[in-house]
């Protein structure tokens, strides 16, 4: 990092913080639906890497990053789908369901897309915002891509329709007493079935945003936990659409944090960075959870909060 | 369906059978997992033969071959026992906690502290003290350590109402990090160059197989294990009161049981066979701490868990099975050109399926011997 010193580290955290936080905005905010309507899917996991599998394979095929992401989110909602109906039955467990269906969906991803890990698939655009300043490092910390800002603004979006719309309402009152939705005529298993669709539908957005954008290859190694990882996003996020992206940001700049040290020489206990979004989010949970009454914001019908 | 036949075949046989009524009772009762369980694989692996034939495979071969890697020679059984060890104590990781309610997911946070904890209390002692001494001190630290990192999970569950299934997520993450730098740094050996490791145990060191098998003491640490969980769960007041505590928290409250001291108690009893897994990873199969310890056999040991109902007895088969599908995988993959990943979408197909028939529960009257007196 010549010419910018010791500025090169909040600038690559900053930089990191966007690429690194992007799957973790849609996969939280994924969740965050399903969760909202009382259920949740753990298998998301699974969903993100068959949906980096997906956009990448329809990518390399149809030579458009964007008909690979409209593919995975269809994969991705037939993922919560089947996790949705299998759940309706009585005594199925839901968090057990989303593991198996994790490893079912990793399972699935690796076994189809062996044939795509060698040709190379176009990638997603980005908006280069850093024109005004000519450090090539702003400008490439400020090349900011395409589904970080959708993802904003679907964050945005979703607090004001859970607040503000009549679907926001179903979702939330599913979501809290499965007897006040049955008694205003609701379905809550049918709630829950659509919320687990769109919330796998979400993740699978941000699998294509590793396998297009960045890293930018397919690989069975293409996810380092970043589904698993949204499910406490959201917890630690209360719930919260805004407060998901916020969280996701959060993360993602404190996983930064390492690589940007390394990168002006700073190499002592490098590999404890790693472990410092887990921390941040451990230690925040810890402070703002009680022992004597559930998280605040949380759907009173979610089995992982009781 | 055939359930309604049975049901009505019934009264007239255990009226015959006066005096045999206890024992059909006591069968049927055992018999409902049993029937359920094999009933779900076989389903499972129907659908899964439906996905071969759409590729264009046959799944007769590829069962035949399935079976002949898993457990067709005496070769291919050791193979599948060897995979199954580890699986058996990461799998009680998750039953335990289970028995009182608890989800935790992060086994392989302490496979992975207990493995480096193991290795670490090793190196002042190698050649200074008999391996006879030496690989006692190492499980004892890998199930200190392990014990420790689950256990911390129970308390933060208990005293800080923490949700312990992300709590455990998150330290597994956390224990990652810890690995990667202590065989990156303290304790890397500088002769691992392109795997960081920690010194290598001298080949005397090492736990070996057991005696006529080509399959190291893990197993049968995993075993012993297994049955010690059995008995703590339904032969102790201990387990008696965890059971109850599972139950009904509320209940195990009003009855002055100690529901704390229980969920910490058990975290950390978990926790410590997950980091006696990482002992014997470290002690039987790497021969040194390094990054193949977070191979996954604390996540392969929650779906272990779930399929054997959290029954540590029901874990050995279970373990063994699974080992076996894994064992297969690169038979299949050489003989059938399928992708190593086949056999994991069987495990996959096979985890859905076996939790979708837990609905069936309760269903069957055949299984529920209160209801035969009903239809007497």
């Amino acid at each position: 990092m010549e010419g910018i010193g010791i500025w090169g580290v909040p600038l690559a955290i900053f930089a990191g913080a966007i690429r690194v936080s992007t799957p973790f905005i849609f996969v939280s905010l994924g969740e965050s639906i399903t969760e909202r309507s009382g259920r949740i899917n753990l298998g998301l996991e699974g969903t993100l890497v068959f949906g980096a599998m997906t956009a990448y394979a329809i990518a390399v095929m149809s030579g458009s990053p964007w008909l690979g992401v409209l593919a995975a989110m269809a994969t991705g909602a037939i993922f919560g789908l089947i996790h949705g109906f299998i759940c309706k039955f009585p005594k199925v467990n839901d968090i057990a369901i989303g593991i198996a269906m994790m490893q079912f969906g990793l399972g699935l991803a690796f076994f189809l897309g062996k044939p795509f890990i060698q040709p190379v698939a176009p990638r997603l655009p980005s908006i280069p915002l850093g024109g005004w300043s000519d450090i090539p490092q702003v400008q490439s910390a400020l090349n900011i891509n395409v589904l970080f800002v959708i993802g904003g603004l679907l964050a945005v979006a979703l607090w004001w329709a859970f607040k503000n719309t009549r679907l926001g309402l179903i979702l939330r009152v599913v979501g809290d007493s499965s007897d006040a939705a049955r008694a205003m005529g609701l379905n809550p298993d049918t709630v829950r079935l659509f919320a687990t669709a769109v919330g796998g539908s979400l993740a699978a957005v941000g699998g294509a945003y590793l396998s297009l954008y960045y890293p930018g290859s397919w690989n069975e190694g293409i996810s380092s936990g970043q589904g698993l990882m949204a499910v406490a996003l959201v917890i630690f996020a209360r719930w919260n659409p805004i407060g998901c992206f916020l969280a996701a940001l959060l993360f993602g700049g404190a996983g930064a944090l390492g690589p940007a040290l390394q990168s002006v020489g700073v190499t002592q206990g490098y590999y404890l960075f790693y472990a410092a979004p887990y921390v941040l989010t451990l230690a925040i949970l810890v402070a703002t959870s009680s022992p004597s009454r559930s998280l605040a914001g949380a759907p009173g019908a979610l089995s992982i909060t009781k | 369906m055939t359930i309604e036949a049975n049901t009505s075949a019934l009264p007239p046989l255990s009226a015959q059978t006066g005096n045999l009524r206890p024992m059909l009772e006591w069968l049927a009762r055992r018999a409902e997992p049993l029937v359920i369980s094999l009933g779900a694989i076989l389903a499972g692996l129907a659908l899964f033969s439906v996905v071969i034939v759409v590729i264009g495979k046959s799944p007769a071969d590829l069962f035949k071959l399935m079976y002949t890697g898993g457990f067709g020679s005496w070769f291919s059984i050791q193979n599948s026992l060897s995979r199954a060890a580890p699986l058996l104590l990461t799998a009680l990781c998750v039953a335990l906690p289970a028995r009182l309610g608890l989800v935790i997911i992060g086994g392989e946070g302490a496979v992975v502290l207990g493995g480096v904890a193991a290795a670490a209390i090793a190196l002042p002692f190698i050649g200074s003290a008999p391996p006879i001494i030496v690989l006692p001190l190492m499980a004892l630290a890998g199930m200190l350590m392990g014990g420790l990192w689950i256990g911390a999970v129970g308390m933060l569950r208990h005293y800080r109402g923490v949700n312990e299934t992300i709590a455990s997520l998150l330290m597994a993450y956390i224990a990652i990090a810890l690995m990667n730098h202590f065989i990156e740094g303290p304790l890397r050996d500088p002769a691992s160059l392109n795997k960081p490791s920690t010194a290598p145990l001298p080949a005397e060191y090492m736990l070996g197989n057991i005696p006529g098998m080509d399959v190291n003491w893990g197993l049968a640490i995993g075993v012993v294990a297994c049955i010690i969980s059995f008995i703590l769960i339904e032969a102790t007041s201990f387990g008696f009161a965890a059971r109850i505590a599972g139950g009904n928290v509320r209940a195990a409250q009003i009855q002055g049981l100690p529901v704390g001291r229980l969920i910490v108690g058990f975290a950390a009893i978990a926790g410590s066979f997950a980091g006696l897994a990482g002992m014997v990873e470290v002690a039987a199969v790497q021969g040194s701490a390094n990054a193949s310890l977070a191979a996954g056999y604390g996540y392969t040991g929650i779906l272990v868990a779930f399929l054997a109902r959290h029954n540590p007895l029901a874990i050995i088969p279970v373990a063994i099975l699974l080992g076996g599908i894994d064992a297969s995988g690169g038979l299949i993959q050489r003989r059938m050109d399928l992708p190593d990943a086949t056999v994991l979408v069987l495990q996959g197909t096979l985890f859905v399926v076996i939790l979708l028939c837990e609905t069936f529960y309760g269903r069957f009257k055949i299984f529920n011997p209160d209801l035969w007196k009903r239809t007497a």
